[in-house]
């Protein structure tokens, strides 16, 4: 009965083929570790924020005059309301944070070396996604750091020569950060940026699928096959990775279940408390800080303090900011080492990634508190220590040591 | 099998030219209403309309906010120690004499103002859009040991003296903005058009 069934779909449809290609037969290397878990709980949280915003979608109030007062009732006196919302906030810290760690496993790995140069890519373009999604979604409640966050990331783009004031108005709509701002913000966060998001999220496993999972030995898994073709050095899929994947999404969830519940504002990390003020445009908070996830970013704007070639500081800091996003998109190019992992790599490429890692937390912290001049400096010094990982990469990675790479993956 | 080349290969390469061209220009055209939306609407370009101020019962050294387009304009009615000092800090600003145009010709002065003793400027940063906070105080505050008044961005640390002068080595490059301003009398001050003398 199954058998026919599942018949009278593979005449139509390529049903059985397309779930043993993509889920059960799909080849994982046998050597993957915890660091490629983040992958899985990826598309976890992406399930749970299309299905909490949806949610949230119905009771929200897109509109200047009623978002904050919706959001307060979503919280009171909706069912439940409190749980989705939350759900929705800490699942936004969840993205960005499972994120940087599949990021990073990519960079220690070498997986975005040849042939998954373009599943690199498309990764990059998901996390700039994300970066607009949790831009345009913070701006939603209309408190007061929804609207000052606005206005000071809008206000970058006036800082264009020539044509950023006229640019301003344009993305604004208004002379002003109004509730016209809000409703196009709005449209893009539940409408644009999640069917963009979801399309590219769809082509990025596609091509996974395509050239198949790097592993923490950076070699080759296709080269040695068994006489039915399937590489040694891996197992399919089901059942051996779902198995622990399940094991490590229940894990997940407790941790996430446990913020979701007892520390929604993840001692505002999670969500600031001058949001809990309406937005006012006359009154700026004392000290305006972006999500935890945008604050190396954010470092890097502020770190700019001094005009150049007759540009604006400020303009300066919004390119050395947009480029500090950008440059992980270059990483396949910038990387001339002939091995992949940093297993194997030179002792320069271990001391690069480290600086970066150091560069990354520090400028994160200096984003989230005040500048001073002494923080200033820092700030200047580690995003120069940043970007010196991605720009002296070709130099090192070419002309340094590397140990041998074994032909076969290494367990234990 | 190889498909026969085509007969007639130029006049293939004609059509094919004609028709992406006359479809560019649809796909240009389809555009218009989609970037144009994005414009102002004609409801946000009448809630841009000028904004008045009453400005009799300002004392020197006090300072009223205004809102125009959303954004607030302080007024400041400058003491007389204010006007004489004016000048005293010139070495720590960054564009003394207005030379960046954020400012109508009129105000291009060193009192930044159309009329000596009241300025007009926009409490936006010109770093990041925050609103700089009114000191009018002299001597020394939390953030500096020889101020002369003016207006501090507890943003990011920018510092602006009382005509809306930025000091040098702070995040903003520019000077404080001055609105499209005039006095329609002495009492009246009209914030967002120029008034006939512009």
């Amino acid at each position: 009965m199954v058998t026919r069934l599942m018949n009278w779909f593979d005449d139509r449809l390529p049903l059985t083929a397309t779930i043993e290609r993509h889920l059960t037969k799909y080849p994982a290397p046998i050597n993957m570790n915890i660091w490629y878990l983040a992958g899985v709980l990826l598309v976890v949280v992406l399930v749970i924020q299309l299905a909490s915003g949806i949610w949230l979608l119905m009771n929200y109030e897109p509109t200047a005059e009623g978002a904050f007062a919706s959001i307060q009732y979503i919280m009171r006196d909706v069912e439940y309301g409190y749980i989705i919302r939350y759900m929705h906030t800490t699942g936004a810290s969840a993205f960005f944070a499972l994120i940087y760690l599949h990021m990073f496993r990519g960079m220690m790995y070498g997986s975005y070396q040849k042939p998954r140069e373009l599943l690199w890519v498309l990764g990059w373009i998901t996390y700039v996604l994300l970066c607009a999604l949790g831009f345009t979604g913070y701006v939603l409640p209309w408190g007061q750091m929804s609207f000052w966050a606005a206005q000071v990331i809008m206000s970058l783009f006036g800082s264009i020569p020539y044509i950023g004031e006229d640019l301003l108005t344009w993305i604004r709509g208004d002379y002003l950060i109004s509730g016209i701002t809000l409703n196009r913000l709005f449209a893009f966060h539940v409408v644009l940026l999640p069917l963009a998001l979801i399309a590219v999220v769809f082509v990025h496993i596609l091509a996974l699928h395509e050239v198949g999972s790097n592993n923490p030995d950076g070699v080759d898994v296709k080269k040695y096959k068994d006489e039915d073709g399937v590489p040694l050095d891996t197992k399919p899929f089901f059942p051996y990775d779902v198995m622990h994947d399940l094991y490590a999404i229940g894990v997940f969830l407790i941790f996430f279940v446990t913020i979701m519940f007892f520390y929604p504002d993840g001692g505002g990390y999670v969500i600031e408390y001058v949001n809990y003020e309406a937005a006012d445009n006359l009154k700026t908070p004392e000290h305006i800080v972006p999500s935890w996830y945008y604050t190396p970013f954010y470092a890097m704007l502020r770190a700019v303090t001094f005009p150049l070639f007759g540009l604006s500081a400020k303009f300066l800091g919004f390119v050395v900011m947009a480029a500090g996003i950008a440059i992980f998109v270059a990483l396949p190019w910038l990387d001339r080492s002939p091995v992949k992992s940093i297993k194997y790599k030179g002792v320069y490429s271990k001391f690069f990634l480290a600086l970066f890692v150091v560069s990354f937390f520090v400028l994160g912290y200096l984003g989230t508190v005040t500048s001073t001049p002494g923080r200033t400096i820092a700030a200047q010094i580690f995003t120069v220590t940043y970007f010196a990982y991605f720009f002296l990469m070709p130099i090192y990675s070419k002309y340094e040591k590397c140990k041998p790479v074994p032909e076969r993956v290494q367990l234990g | 099998m190889q498909p026969k080349s085509p007969p007639n290969p130029g006049r293939r390469k004609f059509l094919i030219g004609a028709t992406s061209a006359v479809g560019a220009v649809g796909i240009a055209g389809a555009a218009v209403p989609f970037i144009s939306a994005f414009n102002p609407s004609a409801a946000a370009e009448a809630a841009g309309a000028p904004a008045v101020a009453d400005i009799s019962k300002l004392s020197p050294g006090e300072m009223i906010i205004v809102e125009w387009r959303g954004t607030p304009i302080y007024v400041v009615k400058h003491s007389e120690e204010s006007i004489n000092e004016i000048d005293k800090n010139l070495e720590r600003l960054a564009d003394p004499d207005s030379d960046t145009d954020v400012q109508p010709v009129y105000a291009k002065n060193k009192y930044r103002s159309r009329k000596p003793g009241i300025s007009v400027l926009s409490a936006v940063c010109t770093h990041l859009g925050c609103a700089p906070k009114y000191y009018p105080e002299l001597g020394v505050v939390d953030f500096d040991t020889e101020w002369q008044g003016g207006f501090f961005c507890p943003c990011h640390g920018s510092k602006f003296d009382l005509a809306g002068r930025v000091y040098a080595g702070v995040p903003a490059p520019d000077n404080l903005t001055v609105p499209p301003h005039y006095f329609k009398s002495d009492d009246i001050l009209i914030i967002g058009e120029d008034g006939d003398v512009a």
